[in-house]
């Protein structure tokens, strides 16, 4: 039981780091309808930016993750303009492998500038941790799971109340017709790749938190599997991607205890394919029903 | 001066060209009907005066301001809304949200003021929200306003559409086919819906449309295209009975 709990709660934590991701991947999609595969690249400059502000200048906390931030969403929206723009009518495919080409540019550069070699990177969460019955709870999952728990809650307020997250919505459904409304579809899809890497930051300084090391590649695993959490929660839905975020993360976290450490991925992989034959839109993803 | 002034506008697609040579003066507050057989070009007159397509030729003014090669966006923003003749609602939100989307170029209040609730975001909403169901009584939709847009009958998502259009108060306000689809009632009481809109909303309409009973009932002038070029302009009942008119719509 102590151990049940204990592995709940790393999943819970593993699986906020998966939901900030997905929320990126998702809202992207939803808004530009494609595939950001440079997004958990994002994570990686996040990390490294840490390292930079945090371990080596000893910038305070609060500094480095406004830095993180920042530095995080500019690159996001640059990405947008210089790659994804001019690219807004060509195919599906054509994007995609643009996406993959960031990716790869993004990774290259880090190995350019960084080195192949793993670095430490020291955590920002001073804070203890406690425990209760025995189970111990980390400093680091106390603040993981408050800070996505506040940041999903002011991302639904702006996307329900507000007129930009509105906008979002409309230029998510029809963005011909909204631009004819008067929208200004080419900001809200910037704000947009602003918020997802915004979040994407603060996923990469929750992980730098638990995992301790940022190398080139530090992105990539994180970054495929929200994707794969996007999917299981049904791509372009906001609350899917944090359901499925979570979800993800426990299930990888009890897969490592109790079935093997060496098959937990295989096993996330695995339940991905059979939600999608059973839930083609994944679990809350919108079912389109094309009236005739 | 007219509210719309349309000088010798054209576009060409590769070699076709699709609107050639159109002119138009549009008085403020009338109602003025653009017809033609399938394929002649109205729609894509729409397409240019909203910005979607950039004019290969000529100019077109608003309230004397050139809006020639301004994005969709700015035109709307500068006063023309309009309608589609295959209906594009942002089906998958709220009635209200639809009309809400129209209005949010007129709201002031930031991000901060909407993510914390300040009493500006409080005061904003509720004006919004008083004109968002405002607008959808002119429209007796206001029972509707929760649904998602695609659940409404298709009578109904039209009439959305157009409260959306106004919902960004246009000067200007384009309607494509209003009556596509609608059965005679239905037609009969959108007429008196665009009366309405015209005289309560202070608005200067131009719309298309194939249902003659609609255009000779409420159009006070209209343009007849064909292959793109302008066969006949004028009165309206002048315009129904020329026989150039009679014979592009039913041939020799």
């Amino acid at each position: 039981m102590q151990q049940f709990c204990e592995q709940l709660l790393n999943g819970l934590n593993l699986g906020s780091v998966y939901a900030l991701i997905a929320l990126g991947y998702t809202m992207v999609y939803g808004i530009a309808k494609m595939l950001n595969f440079a997004h958990g690249d994002i994570i990686m400059v996040g990390a490294y930016t840490l390292l930079l502000s945090s371990t080596r200048f000893g910038l305070p906390w609060y500094l480095a993750v406004l830095l993180c931030a920042v530095v995080c969403c500019v690159l996001g929206v640059s990405i947008e303009k210089i790659a994804y723009k001019p690219l807004r009518n060509a195919s599906p495919l054509t994007v995609l492998i643009t996406a993959i080409g960031v990716s790869y540019f993004l990774q290259s550069s880090a190995l350019l500038i960084f080195g192949s070699n793993k670095q430490k990177v020291d955590s920002l969460i001073k804070i203890k941790g406690f425990t209760v019955n025995g189970i111990n709870v980390s400093g680091e999952s106390i603040v993981t799971l408050s800070v996505t728990i506040v940041i999903m809650i002011l991302l639904t307020l702006f996307i329900k109340k507000t007129k930009m997250g509105k906008a979002m919505l409309a230029v998510s459904e029809d963005k011909g017709a909204a631009q004819l409304m008067g929208v200004n579809v080419n900001a809200t899809i910037s704000l947009t790749f602003a918020i997802g890497s915004a979040l994407a930051a603060v996923a990469g300084i929750l992980y730098m938190s638990s995992y301790g090391f940022v190398g080139p590649y530090t992105g990539s695993l994180p970054g495929i599997k929200a994707f794969v959490a996007a999917v299981l929660g049904g791509i372009g839905s906001i609350p899917g991607a944090m359901l499925g975020g979570i979800l993800l993360g426990i299930i990888e976290s009890m897969a490592k205890t109790y079935i093997s450490t060496d098959l937990a991925d295989a096993i996330v992989f695995g339940i991905l394919i059979v939600v999608l034959l059973f839930r083609p839109t994944g679990l809350l993803g919108k079912k389109r029903i094309e009236k005739v | 001066m007219s509210l719309l002034q349309v000088k010798n506008l054209g576009i060409n697609f590769g070699g076709l060209k699709a609107v050639d040579d159109f002119s138009v003066n549009i008085e403020k507050g009338t109602l003025y009907g653009l017809i033609g057989p399938n394929g002649a070009g109205k729609t894509t007159v729409f397409n240019l005066l909203t910005g979607v397509y950039k004019p290969s030729t000529g100019t077109f003014r608003l309230d004397g301001e050139l809006l020639n090669g301004k994005k969709p966006m700015e035109i709307n923003r500068m006063g023309i809304a309009r309608t589609f003749q295959n209906i594009r609602l942002f089906s998958n939100m709220s009635v209200i949200d639809n009309v809400k989307v129209g209005l949010h170029n007129h709201q002031t209040y930031s991000v901060f003021d909407g993510v914390f609730r300040t009493p500006k975001y409080y005061r904003e909403e509720k004006s919004m929200n008083d004109e968002a169901v405002e607008l959808l009584k002119v429209f007796d939709l206001e029972n509707e306003k929760n649904n998602l847009a695609f659940n409404l009958p298709y009578g109904k998502q039209r009439k959305l559409e157009i409260a959306r259009a106004l919902a960004t108060k246009p000067k200007l306000l384009l309607l494509d086919e209003p009556a596509a689809g609608m059965n005679p009632n239905e037609t009969e009481e959108l007429m008196s819906t665009i009366r309405f809109v015209r005289d309560n909303f202070d608005m200067t309409i131009l719309l298309i449309e194939h249902d003659m009973r609609l255009v000779g009932g409420i159009c006070e002038e209209v343009t007849v295209l064909n292959f793109g070029t302008e066969l006949a302009k004028g009165k309206t009942s002048e315009v129904l009975n020329d026989p150039r008119v009679i014979t592009a719509y039913l041939g020799e």
